[in-house]
This record gives C-alpha cells, structure tokens and sequence, in this order.
C-alpha cells in the first residue's frame, strides 16, 4: 500500500491527541526498532509496531488506525519493558484500538479480534471475572465461521474441571461495575 | 675495519615466533659472518629489560654495530637507537630488520618465514658494516611564530603563543579577523551567542603586545625550514591608512555605492564600497572595495585620473583627519618579509555556496532555498533582519520551514564523499533558533543519519525533537518547485514506507564544509600535502595530527578537515603547544637522514650536471641551485645544493640524479648494493 504523507498529515493533532488520551509522548521515539525487534508476533503484523509509532508521529491517523497490527499486539509488553527511551507501546496499541472502535475504522480483518475483546469485557461486566464457557460461546456466536475451532478441547477441559457451565461471580460486582461506569 | 656486530632478535610475544623460528635466524646470523660476533634472541626487545640487554651486550662485547631483528623501523627504530647511545655507541650504527611487517605477519608458514628472516637478516648485517657515524645536524631558531588566517582557531592558536611569551604574526586575507565564527548566530549546544564569546577573544587578540596582526594581506611565498622560514607577507591595498583612521565611521556612512552585496552576510544584505564587514570588525577601520568603488571603477574604465574633480571622493572629502586624511587611494600593494620559527595553518573552510549541480533543490534558482550560513545571518540579530526569520524573497515570517541535510556532504556522485560533521547539529540548532522566535511555526529536517557525537550533543538534538517540536523526516528530497508564493517540497520518509509533500514558505539547505577554493595553490606555497578534497593532512591520523607534511608547519581548525568549534578550538591549542615546544629551544636537533650533492675538488667541482630532476621531484622544496664562482666572480657552472633543513631524507632526489652526485646520509649506494648483494638468489 502507498502512503503520503502531505503538509495536510504533518500539521494535525494526531499526536497531541494520542498523548492527551495516554500520556504517551510519541516524540520521544527515536526509531531505533528495539520494540519491533523482541515483538513475538511482529512476523504476522502489516506494520512493524515502531512503524506504527512512526504514523503517530507524522500524523498518519488512517494507516495507524486501521492497521492490522494494533489488533495483533498481544499486550505482552516486551516492548515497552525494552524501550530505551521508555515510550509505552504496548499502552499505545490500546489507545489506538481505542480509538479506531470509536470512529468505527477498526480493521475487519481482525474482526475475530475485536469480538473476542468484547466477549471477554462483557464477561468482566457480568461476573466480575472470566467465565470461559460463556465468554467463548457469545464469542462463537458472534463469529459462526468460529464455532468448530478447538472444540476438541472442550470436553477436556470440561472433565478437568476447567471449563464449568455456571459462572462464579466475584463478591465486588459492584466495584467493577463502576470502573465499567466511569469508561464508558 | 671490520665491525663488530650484535643481532639482537625479538619474538615480538608470539608475533614473530610464531611462524619464525628465531633461535635459528640467530644461530645462522653467525654462520658464515665473519663481523657478527654476538647473537641473541628476547621475548620483546622493546620492553625496558630488552633495551638493557642492548646497552649492557653493546658495552660488554664492545660491538660497534647492531641489527635488531623486530618490527617496522617506523615502530621502534628510535628506541633502539637511543638506548645505544645510551651505550655509547653512535645511534646510526643501529638498523633494524623488520621481521614482524614484512615477513611473519604474512607469511603463515613457518619454514618459509624462517628462511626469509635469515636473508632479512643478513642484509641488514651487511648494510651495518657499512655504517658512518652520523651526528644530528643542529639549526637555530627564530622564536616568532606565523599564524595563518583569523578565524577562531588562528586566535586560539596566536593567544596561546603569545601568552607563553613569544610573538606572534598572523596574517588575514579578509579587512578583519574573525572568520566563519563571528557569522554565527548562536552556537551549538548551549546556544549562546556566537559574537558575545568570540568578540572577547578578538578583542584580546588586539590588545596583545606580542601579536603583530595583518589584515586585508596574503602569504606570498614561504621560504626556508623549520626554525628559519622567510615569509612573504602581501600587504593589499587597503586604501585606508590604519595608523591614521579611527574608525569614526563618516566615510562608509556617505558611501553612495549602498547596494554591494555583504559578503560577511552571505549576500542576503547590502554594504558599501568602503566598508567594515561588521560592527564588531578588528580592526575596526575600513577598507575600500577598489572593485566596486566608483572612483576607482571611473579610473579603470573611462580613465578617469583619481585626482580629477569629476570622480566621487565623498570619503575622502568627509575624512575628519587632519593634516593628513585617512583614506589613500594611491595605495599599493607591500611586500613584507618576516623571519619565523614555526607555522600554524588556519586558513579554514569555505561553505558549499554553489548548489547548481542540485537541479532537485532549484539549482540555486529558488531565493527562498538558502544555506545554512545564510540562515545563520538571518538569525543573527546582526545580520540583515536583525534576527528576525524573514524569507529573502518578500520579507514573509516563514511558517513552514523544510530543512534538508547532507546538501554536498556524502554524495560522492556530486559532492564530497565525506561527512561535514557538523551540519546535523547545526540543523536542529536552526530548528531551535526558528521555533523560538516563530512559535506557531514548523520545521521539518529531512536527514539520512543523525550523527551527534560530542559531550551534550545527542541530548541537544533530542530536546529539538522532543521539546521544540521540530519533525524529523529519514529521507532524501527529490525535488521542490514553485506552488503560488509556496514552494513545494517532494520527498521520503523511508522508516513508513512513504512519499512526502510539504507545502513550505523556505527551504534551508545544510550545505557542505569544503576546502577553501585555493587551498591546493596554497599548500603547494607551503610544500604541505593535502587530500584528495583538499584538506591540508596531517602526519599521522591518530598520533600527529596537528602536524603537517613539512617540519615546522602546524594545522588547526577546518583546514585540515570538517570540525566544530569545539574541536577547532581544542586543535589550535594542540597546534599552539607543538609551536612552544620548537620555540623553547634555541637549537634545534635534526635527524642527520638527509641527502648531500657531492662537492670535489677542481676542476670537477662537483659530479652534478644541473639538470635539476631532483629540484623538480623533491616534495619538500628542499633543492636550491647553487652557482659555483671562479674568484672573479664568474659563474663555472650551477648545481644543485640541499637544505638539510627542508630535506626530510625520502631519496627521491638520490633515486632521479642521472649522475649518481646524490647520496643519502644513511642509504648510500653502497650500503644499499651491499643489502642486495648480501640475498642469495635461488
């Protein structure tokens, strides 16, 4: 895919408005390619995650925004743990799926992606913590091309007690309700 | 008489051992070698039990002639030579068989090694048996020093000197001295004022007693060596009597001639025919641009006598000197010989002015495209918007302003292969600069690599990034073109993936440090080398590198190569203390390697026919012609004579002479037959 950049892109706000919502100051980059170096699932990223920084940078608001990568990021942190100049990457892919969800441009490749987010969010909002079967089957719901995957597993986990049909609420529902609440 | 001879072999560690075997190169040193009466091996020859080894054998088997078998005679040779005349024995008795260079460092087997040292050595054995007695040739000093050009490094490095105490002569090309540093407008990486620290020295400069300073002059000739140069100072046509002026300033103030374009200010602001380049000039008398004055261009062309009530004498006519007024238009041209000891060159850099060959970047067409020095005079609150960011073409605060780096630098294609070291700080200094004094403003640097390394340097350019806010782009511009008042900037960013497209209002080239444009014709002056830009080299890259090419002649700042401030100012220091260091001693102690022209009785005379093939390969200059007189005065014949002082012993002379009249001190004919002889050839 080309990209180009114009004075357009370099004037805007993308940037402040990221650090705004984050605390994130992306100037800070130097590009020296540390975090998508140790990233363990860089190999299947369109953008390399430093490339990504790099469209904050420049104001690249779409490239950014509706990359696969922000999707794939496993939040495993590597990346922000290495950064030399201590810029929080990890948290900087959440901002930004963030803020494709909320404009609407997320990529529909990654669909799977976003369902699964919401399936688990939804279940922190109704019991406080996961309930596997019940995430899992609003998620397959959601995404029949799904149903079939690694359902060889479940009677497993099932008879290992893993995988139990009725959900264990948490005593302070009410305390997760009102974070739920305050981000809405 | 037959000489005793020593063989002193080295292991150099393993360096040497490891592919010769040493015991046997000493064994066979004897064999067949009636003069070698002593042989040894040692671990490291160099190490101080090793020199011990040299003096205690030299003294108790009374040899009158050594060969260390060891490394390159550029490394050790020295060594070794004096730790025998610590022994009493004449220190060019000692040659070295270089065993380390020249056989086991490339040879990786070890019979074929051992085999080629024990030749090595013994021709060596045989050049020793041919050994004179050399003595160190002794020449006087004159304890003045020259300091060539004005800028920062000539006055750190005339300062220096002249505080030890000797004096000084520096010579500037341009009416004042100051150079490229008082141009800038802030300096890197504290920002202060670049005219507020260098004033100061200039100042100092003046003041000093023992600086004698030309201005408006150029070096006409040097002659001579080191301790002894003659050097002919031309003193240009100032048109202005410096002893008379003083500066007053009614002359330049009536000057109708307003609109010559101010060097100092890169061209972006005006003067007039008779001029001080800037407020802060030393001296801070004028001089009168004969190119541009109007007398002078009504004498050139129409004829005009200067005398003639015709012609403009406005600054004459307002010159407030009395009897004799200031202003001189019969000036000429003077040529001023001063006898000098040693030499600083600091003749400096020239910026890539010229950007025609970057048809990409307008070829120079654009007037809103500028160079960083020019960008530094409009920041410069004395420069031509008195510091206001005003692009030359209307006068606009530019709101967007592009900067491109490496404009010449590191393009071999087009420009210099080198990197000019200094422009990425300058850049993002001149980010700086403009984001604060256009808030609102932005500033984009397209670059290839950041290369900040000095004490600060990396943090300073960071804070450009990350506080001033200046967008840093990893790419080259391929092309910029007129849009309306805008120019339009195409170019990359490679670290997206993309093409970029900046609308800018100017465009600030980071142009090239060069050579000045007459720096090969000036170190031929000097019989220095230069490189293949045209930067004055020194000796050694690492370990002499404020010394020239010729003995006595020091560099400092840019001549010698792309620098900051910093640096330059830290390499006049450096040249400043080798100049002390040869001033301090009333004579001084050369090596005795030099070549001789034979000089025999009459009617011969000497051997040499005249030819002066030598005069014409010799590096140094060092080969005069010499008329050989009958007593009345007629000449017999000329021939050609050596400076032992120039003369550095390099043998090109001895090696051209079709008469054989030269020879080597050291490197005679027979010595040298004698080492080829010695090789028996199968």
């Amino acid at each position: 895919m080309k990209i180009k950049i114009t004075t357009k892109e370099l004037k805007s706000d993308f940037a402040k408005e990221v650090k705004e919502r984050s605390g994130i100051d992306v100037k800070k980059c130097y590009q020296c390619g540390k975090c998508t170096a140790g990233c363990p699932v860089a190999y299947e990223m369109d953008y390399m995650p430093n490339q990504i920084i790099r469209f904050v940078q420049l104001g690249l608001r779409h490239e950014a925004l509706t990359s696969r990568t922000i999707w794939l990021c496993a939040s495993c942190i590597t990346c922000s743990t290495r950064c030399p100049k201590e810029v929080k990457i990890a948290e900087l892919m959440d901002v930004l799926r963030e803020m494709a969800l909320e404009e609407g441009v997320a990529n529909p490749k990654e669909k799977n992606i976003t369902t699964f987010h919401k399936a688990f969010l939804n279940s922190v909002k109704k019991h406080g913590r996961i309930s596997e079967f019940w995430m899992l089957s609003e998620y397959k719901r959601k995404r029949p091309k799904t149903a079939l995957q690694d359902i060889e597993i479940g009677p497993q986990l099932m008879l290992k007690g893993k995988l139990s049909l009725t959900p264990h609420d948490i005593k302070g529902k009410k305390s997760i309700k009102r974070i739920f609440e305050k981000f809405k | 008489m037959s000489k005793k001879i020593g063989v002193f072999v080295c292991h150099c560690g393993t360096n040497i051992s490891a592919t010769v075997d040493v015991e046997k190169v000493a064994e066979e040193a004897k064999k067949n070698n009636p003069g070698v009466s002593y042989t040894t091996t040692y671990k490291y020859m160099c190490s101080d039990p090793g020199q011990k080894l040299l003096r205690d054998k030299i003294k108790e088997e009374g040899l009158d002639g050594v060969v260390v078998a060891a490394c390159s005679p550029k490394m050790h040779e020295h060594t070794f030579r004096n730790a025998s005349k610590k022994a009493g024995m004449n220190p060019y008795h000692v040659e070295i068989s270089n065993l380390r260079e020249q056989c086991s460092w490339v040879h990786p087997d070890k019979p074929t090694g051992t085999e080629k040292s024990i030749d090595l050595v013994r021709m060596m054995t045989e050049k020793t048996r041919k050994d004179k007695s050399l003595n160190p040739i002794k020449v006087p000093v004159t304890k003045r020093a020259l300091v060539i050009g004005g800028g920062i490094a000539g006055i750190q490095a005339a300062l220096d000197i002249a505080d030890a105490g000797h004096e000084v002569v520096m010579v500037e090309r341009e009416a004042s001295i100051g150079g490229h540093m008082a141009q800038l407008s802030e300096t890197f990486p504290t920002l202060d004022c670049s005219q507020c620290i260098m004033t100061p020295k200039m100042v100092e400069l003046a003041q000093n007693e023992n600086i004698k300073l030309y201005t408006w002059s150029e070096i006409e000739a040097v002659d001579g060596y080191l301790g002894n140069f003659d050097v002919k100072i031309r003193k240009k046509a100032r048109s202005v009597d410096l002893d008379l002026c003083t500066g007053c300033s009614s002359c330049w103030q009536v000057c109708p001639s307003k609109k010559i374009k101010s060097e100092f200010d890169m061209k972006l602001g005006n003067r007039t025919a008779i001029y001080i380049p800037f407020p802060q000039a030393i001296p801070s008398k004028p001089v009168i641009d004969r190119e541009h004055c109007l007398l002078f261009k009504d004498a050139r062309k129409k004829n005009i006598p200067p005398n003639d009530s015709k012609v403009c004498r406005k600054c004459l006519d307002v010159c407030p000197i009395a009897p004799v007024k200031a202003i001189d238009y019969s000036q000429e041209d003077e040529i001023i010989t001063e006898k000098i000891g040693a030499i600083v060159v600091a003749t400096g850099y020239k910026e890539l002015d010229d950007t025609s060959m970057y048809g990409e970047y307008g070829g120079g067409k654009y007037q809103d495209v500028i160079t960083g020095l020019q960008f530094e005079r409009l920041a410069s609150a004395s420069g031509p918007t008195e510091g206001e960011i005003q692009r030359p073409s209307d006068g606009k605060v530019p709101e967007i302003i592009v900067f491109i780096q490496c404009v010449g630098s590191r393009d071999p294609a087009k420009g210099c292969s080198y990197c000019s070291k200094t422009c990425c700080m300058y850049t993002a200094k001149h980010t700086m600069l403009y984001k604060h004094k256009v808030h609102d403003g932005h500033a984009y640097v397209f670059y290839i690599d950041i290369r900040c390394a000095g004490k600060d340097y990396e943090e300073f350019w960071l804070r450009a990034v990350e506080e001033e806010g200046a967008t840093y782009l990893r790419g080259r511009v391929s092309r910029i073109y007129k849009k309306g008042d805008k120019l339009v900037v195409l170019g990359a960013d490679t670290l997206t993936g993309s093409v970029v497209e900046i609308e800018a209002d100017m465009v600030v080239l980071a142009s090239a440090m060069k050579a000045q444009d007459d720096a090969e014709k000036f170190a031929q002056k000097l019989s220095i080398q230069y490189n293949k830009d045209k930067f004055f080299s020194e000796i050694h890259p690492k370990l002499k590198p404020v010394e020239s090419s010729s003995a006595g002649i020091f560099l400092a700042g840019t001549c010698q190569g792309p620098k900051d401030i910093p640096e330059t100012v830290a390499q006049a220091g450096a040249a400043a203390s080798k100049v002390l260091a040869l001033l301090s001693a009333d004579e001084l102690e050369r090596e005795p390697v030099v070549a001789k022209v034979d000089r025999l009785p009459a009617p011969i005379f000497s051997t040499c026919i005249g030819c002066f093939y030598c005069k014409r390969v010799c590096p140094y200059g060092a080969i005069a012609e010499e008329d050989i007189k009958a007593r009345d005065g007629s000449v017999i014949k000329t021939v050609a004579r050596v400076n032992e002082g120039l003369c550095q012993g390099c043998g090109l002379c001895a090696a051209t002479c079709r008469s054989k009249s030269v020879e080597l001190a050291g490197f005679n004919d027979e010595q040298v037959y004698a080492e080829i002889n010695s090789v028996e050839f199968s």
